[in-house]
């Protein structure tokens, strides 16, 4: 899983550093942040000392009211070895017993110079981002007609072939060879390519081409949704291929299922005329019309009806 | 399942003329063959997979095989890296 640190917070916010240097490299592990008010109040059964803690107008302002040993007391609690980080809006000051125990424990004590609820919201957005769990594929992405299909199968079986295909019939290219996957938010994988090898594409035979260069900014996507998956084999003659395509098989990515369909190569099938009805007919589906279901219901009409005349 | 490490000596790391060495030799077995370097893992069959990490000289990298050559494939991998990717 990917590693956030309290540094990574402070090079993307510029947030200030005031104590607990040496603490910057500790892990957060997680998302969640936790506004410690009812810590100051002396409640710490249940703190959640594994989160970044934020303390804005309103934790401080009740703090100030302490007396002197209270104050020592809920820092010193406040500054675990589990702690993260300490983050405190509003460019407020921070009180003298939280500098000298965030020293003491090398817990990072930060200062923003935003309101508590918009920096909770930002840095809560910034660390589901990090924290997303993240995968890389075999594969090549493609959107087409804004549907994100993650065509998949062996080397040299010819997803890049059908990725140039579908470029030139306007579709625009995500990734090729490597996506790179993150699941967001509602489980939702977005994929993109390596900075390294985006907008480009290998063809045998004719090596690597810039797609945006040949064939312009609208034939590539910095990154998409993935919703279909389409799986690439050499024909095999002993394998039943799916007639009907009322069946869905999805498989896992992450922790998402996605829609799976299974096409067999054979020279002379054109592969990117199929990719692309695939995805229509996919579209089409996830509106409601499944003509594969109401063939079959039709069918079914068609047989009990006969059933009925006969007798 | 063949795994195995390697220290990248040439002095453009994995560039593309070593990359595409490396690519055509695991081309030629049928194994699942990947390369693993800075906790990615890419197909080693895939040029641009490679190319992708950008793996630099004195890098360390993991590759793997599986599959019913995968004892050959190693092999011949392994002399390709040795002989300093073709360069």
């Amino acid at each position: 899983m990917a590693k956030v640190t309290a540094k990574d917070l402070v090079e993307h916010f510029d947030f200030e550093v005031l104590a607990g240097h040496e603490g910057v490299y500790r892990a957060i592990t997680t998302s969640d942040i936790s506004r410690p008010g009812i810590e100051m109040a002396g409640y710490f059964t249940y703190y959640p000392a594994k989160r970044l803690q934020l303390l804005g107008r309103t934790e401080l302002s009740f703090y100030q009211q302490l007396n002197d040993e209270e104050k020592q007391e809920r820092m010193e609690k406040l500054c675990t070895y589990d702690t993260p980080g300490i983050i405190i809006s509003r460019d407020l000051t921070a009180p003298d017993e939280l500098i000298n125990n965030a020293n003491k424990v090398g817990v990072p004590l930060m200062r923003a110079d935003v309101t508590t609820t918009r920096l909770s919201s930002q840095i809560t957005t910034f660390l589901e981002t990090k924290l997303a769990k993240s995968t890389a594929m075999h594969g090549v992405l493609m959107d087409i007609y804004g549907i994100g299909v993650l065509l998949t199968g062996a080397s040299g079986v010819g997803k890049s072939e059908t990725a140039l295909d579908l470029v030139r019939r306007g579709h625009r290219l995500v990734a090729d060879d490597s996506v790179e996957i993150r699941q967001e938010q509602g489980n939702t994988l977005v994929g993109r390519a390596p900075d390294l090898i985006q907008h480009l594409l290998e063809i045998r035979g004719l090596g690597i081409i810039d797609v945006m260069t040949l064939f312009g900014a609208g034939a590539v996507r910095p990154f998409k949704r993935i919703a279909l998956t389409i799986n690439l084999e050499l024909w095999d003659d002993k394998k039943a291929y799916d007639r009907l395509g009322i069946e869905e098989v999805t498989v896992k990515i992450i922790d998402s299922e996605i829609p799976r369909l299974t096409i067999p190569v054979r020279p002379g099938r054109n592969l990117a005329v199929i990719v692309e009805v695939a995805a229509m007919n996919f579209r089409l589906k996830r509106m409601g019309i499944n003509t594969a279901q109401e063939f079959s219901d039709r069918l079914t009409g068609v047989i009990e009806e006969g059933d009925k005349e006969d007798f | 399942m063949k795994e195995k490490t390697f220290n990248i000596t040439n002095d453009t790391g994995i560039h593309a003329r070593p990359a595409t060495q490396l690519v055509n030799k695991a081309g030629q077995f049928s194994s699942d063959i990947t390369l693993e370097y800075n906790g990615k893992s890419v197909n080693l069959k895939s040029i641009m997979g490679v190319m992708s990490l950008g793996v630099g000289k004195g890098a360390e990298v993991t590759i793997k095989a599986d599959g019913s050559d995968e004892d050959e494939a190693m092999n011949a991998i392994e002399e390709v890296v040795k002989e300093g990717l073709g360069e």
